[in-house]
């Protein structure tokens, strides 16, 4: 029991071309920057966006494949789907909301109506059941979004976005709510994110797309601990270089070579958190193997640390303690050395 | 808070351009006879044009209904050559002056027009002079504003509603009935309301087309212009003052109801 997509299309600017294969049992979060395609990916699968060349099978049966010409009409796929907000019918009551599908698909209404009471049960909203969206919080209407989307026991729920309409306070209860229906659905699970947080937190696997592409995939461990992409490096706040591995030490295009005791040979990554940097006001003298200046360009309080973003041959982003920064007395733009150790540089195949 | 002096460049202009709406309003109200009013309103010929024109008009209403929503939804949704083209020309009447649309009918649907001579000899239908020549006259000049209405409903909603229905599962037919139709509801009940206010007070193509046959094709507004010319003017005034009244419960339940009173 699966999911197999390939879908290839253009929509705007965006030129997408994903093949993915999920399986029953792994929540399956899409991570990537706004504008990479993700929602475009979701809509493709649930038939909303036609494509270029492609296919989207479940279960072995297939929904759609452009190389044959068929077609299941969005209505006619065993699907749930959520909505980024959450798009509840304003004029329906929550109880109709969670009916609509049962309905859609043939239910009778008084076992539509009781089997809509049931999830309004299971999500806590049973004495909602006569009001109308418009009278719930953001949190309760993601609960119906979810419940409406699962009443009619799909095989396959997509959700796009699921907690980024909601505030930052009730975002957490929510998503601890989302996470225990996720685990007790019966079916594939695919959701949408670009916050890394909310991936790491719903998802057991990770698939990071950029402009379209596929270019990581892996368990949220594997995808923070081995950043393939500067998206990613970014998410997880640190250096991430690319080069040709040389017995030691890499290479960068730009002509620099880093130290990296990991180093063998081949194209890799070169991970450098940003702890394991450390800045100098002059040219410091010592064992670490890295050492050279540059130009303290972006200074930024995170938390109890100070982030310092140094230009130069390579960008780095350092980080030391706000002490040691009056004590540098670093300003931007000031001149200063920076060096980390050949071991402290973590080499893995690109 | 102090209040702003409004100049008056545009207080006199704006005095006057209100006068000219309610001086006529007024006359209509001191002038008319009220002790006659009743004689007026249940005179034979009186109830006959008001029972006539409340058929007709709510007639092309409903027909405005069951063809301009659906072509309103084509415009609204359906990409295809000549769609603007097609829009003018079915909002034409809106501008056209109804008695060029009533004469534009008999050339199309007279006896002898282009297509009434078949409907006469294939099926024996005639149509104008009749009470269905005032429905089709009044639909004629009123339909477009129930078109217009809807179609600009159709464009502002929200159309991820739809799509949201059909991965729920719902057919076409019950994504329109079911999401579509009430989401588009004030849109709709507006138009609707225009639609028939219009054919309620249609007069130059209905006469054209339809002629003045009290009973079969006499209808409020051209029964006040009878009266008026054949020196009944008593009775007119009582007439136009039931139009009058009409036109005002329309307007005031619309602001309540769908244009949200300022």
């Amino acid at each position: 029991m699966s999911l197999e997509a390939s879908i290839r299309l253009t929509l705007g600017p965006l030129n997408l071309e994903m093949e993915l294969t999920i399986d029953e049992d792994e929540v399956v979060a899409l991570l990537g920057p706004n504008g990479a395609g993700k929602t475009t990916l979701l809509r493709a699968i649930a038939g909303l966006v036609p494509f270029r060349s492609g296919h989207v099978v479940l279960d072995g049966k297939v929904l759609e494949d452009t190389a044959t010409g068929q077609y299941v009409p969005t209505e006619r796929r065993p699907i749930g789907f959520v909505f980024q907000d959450y798009l509840l019918f304003p004029h329906l009551s929550v109880l109709d909301n969670v009916a609509f599908g049962l309905r859609s698909r043939g239910t009778p209404r008084r076992a539509a109506a009781d089997k809509a009471i049931q999830w309004l049960d299971r999500v806590g909203l049973k004495s909602y059941a006569r009001a109308k969206p418009s009278e719930l919080s953001g949190g309760q209407r993601q609960r119906v979004a979810l419940a409406r989307a699962l009443a009619p026991d799909p095989r396959l729920l997509l959700l796009d976005e699921p907690l980024s309409a909601l505030d930052v306070t009730t975002r957490a209860e929510v998503r601890r709510d989302l996470k225990h229906h996720l685990a007790s659905f019966q079916g594939i699970r695919l959701l949408v994110t670009h916050d890394p947080l909310e991936a790491v937190a719903l998802a057991d696997r990770l698939i990071v797309i950029e402009a379209g592409r596929l270019v990581q995939t892996g368990t949220s461990a594997e995808v923070t601990e081995r950043p393939r992409s500067q998206y990613v490096a970014d998410l997880v706040g640190v250096n991430l270089l690319r080069g040709a591995a040389d017995h030691g030490s890499v290479q960068l295009p730009g002509g620099t070579a880093v130290a990296a005791a990991g180093a063998e040979s081949g194209e890799v990554f070169a991970v450098i958190h940003p702890r394991a940097i450390a800045i100098y006001r002059s040219r410091p003298e010592g064992s670490p193997r890295n050492v050279w200046p540059g130009r303290a360009s972006n200074v930024e309080l995170l938390g109890n640390r100070v982030r310092v973003r140094i230009e130069g041959e390579v960008p780095l982003v350092a980080e030391v303690t706000p002490a040691a920064l009056k004590e540098l007395e670093l300003v931007e733009g000031g001149e200063v050395w920076l060096s980390f150790k050949a071991t402290d540089v973590m080499v893995y195949p690109a | 808070m102090r209040r702003e002096r409004v100049p008056i460049v545009v207080l006199v202009p704006a005095a006057i351009g209100a006068a000219f709406f309610i001086l006529p309003l007024l006359g209509l109200i001191v002038r008319s006879p009220w002790r006659d009013a009743v004689t007026a309103l249940t005179a034979p010929e009186t109830v006959e044009a008001l029972k006539l024109s409340l058929l007709a008009s709510l007639s092309a209403t409903a027909v405005g209904l069951v063809l301009g929503v659906p072509l309103a939804w084509m415009y609204a949704r359906v990409e295809f050559p000549g769609r603007d083209l097609l829009r003018a020309l079915t909002t034409l009447p809106m501008v056209l002056p109804p008695v060029v649309g009533g004469i534009a009918l008999l050339l199309a649907f007279g006896r002898r027009g282009l297509f009434g001579s078949w409907l006469d000899s294939t099926f024996g239908i005639t149509l104008p002079f009749t009470t269905a020549g005032v429905v089709m006259a009044e639909t004629f000049v009123a339909m477009p504003f129930l078109i217009l209405t809807v179609e600009a409903g159709l464009r502002s909603m929200d159309r991820r509603y739809e799509e949201a229905a059909r991965a729920l599962g719902a057919s076409r037919w019950r994504v329109f009935t079911r999401v579509t139709l009430p989401l588009i509801g004030p849109s709709l009940f507006a138009g609707a309301v225009l639609c028939w206010a219009r054919a309620l007070g249609e007069f130059g193509a209905t006469i054209t087309f339809a002629g003045n046959f009290p009973g079969v094709t006499q209808t409020m507004p051209l029964a006040v212009y009878l009266l008026l010319e054949t020196n009944h003017q008593e009775a007119s005034f009582i007439l136009s003052l039931v139009l009058l009244l009409i036109s005002l419960v329309v307007l005031v339940g619309l602001r309540d109801r769908w244009l949200g009173s300022a």
